[in-house]
């Protein structure tokens, strides 16, 4: 599957659920194809913005989209890796200027 | 810029990482950067450790030039750490 194939599948599933892909096309695909490289290496699409263990119990809190992905849109509009928005900025080319802080805790991060 | 190190530890699937190097690119200095994920287990687990004493959340992208670390991706602070 290709960075265009991933990108038709999700949009209109994360749509549904209030969660929209960053305007800012560039980024969105380089984050796209960062998951496809995950899952190829993985098995699963661990968050591209993470060092992932490559183990999926102990990674399954940031597979995308990420536990944290729902209080991060909520605060601050866009997720860790901005890849989704919340609806209300779904136009918003500049939302990676919004700095998201880490909110994985650091007992979670095994590798 | 002073001759200060500057050491990117980042991921090569991570926007953040690449805004980062991207940024201390376009300025005249030395640097190099070392992709954590592209690592073999050992070298990781070495590699890791050295993120750890400098960021203890070990998140990436994190750059240390000379003492100042900065932890994501952050022109200003960057901008501040490159010229210290």
């Amino acid at each position: 599957m290709d960075e265009q194939a991933l990108f038709d599948m999700l949009k209109p599933v994360q749509e549904k659920k209030g969660y929209y892909f960053n305007k800012n096309r560039e980024r969105t695909f380089d984050i796209l194809k960062g998951l496809i490289t995950n899952k190829n290496r993985y098995g699963y699409m661990a968050c591209p913005c993470r060092l992932a263990s490559g183990e999926r119990d102990e990674d399954k809190d940031i597979i995308c989209p990420c536990v944290y992905r729902e209080p991060d849109v909520k605060e601050f509009a866009t997720c860790y890796c901005h890849l989704y928005v919340s609806e209300a900025r779904k136009d918003d080319e500049d939302i990676t200027k919004i700095k998201v802080p880490e909110r994985r805790p650091r007992e979670l991060m095994v590798f | 810029m002073s001759d200060t190190k500057v050491l990117v530890y980042s991921l090569s699937t991570c926007g953040h990482c690449k805004d980062t190097i991207a940024f201390i690119r376009k300025k005249d200095i030395d640097f190099s950067f070392i992709d954590i994920d592209r690592l073999e287990k050992t070298e990781r687990k070495r590699v890791l450790e050295e993120v750890r004493k400098v960021n203890p959340e070990c998140s990436f992208p994190t750059t240390v030039a000379g003492d100042r670390i900065v932890v994501g991706y952050n022109e200003k602070e960057l901008e501040e750490a490159l010229n210290s």
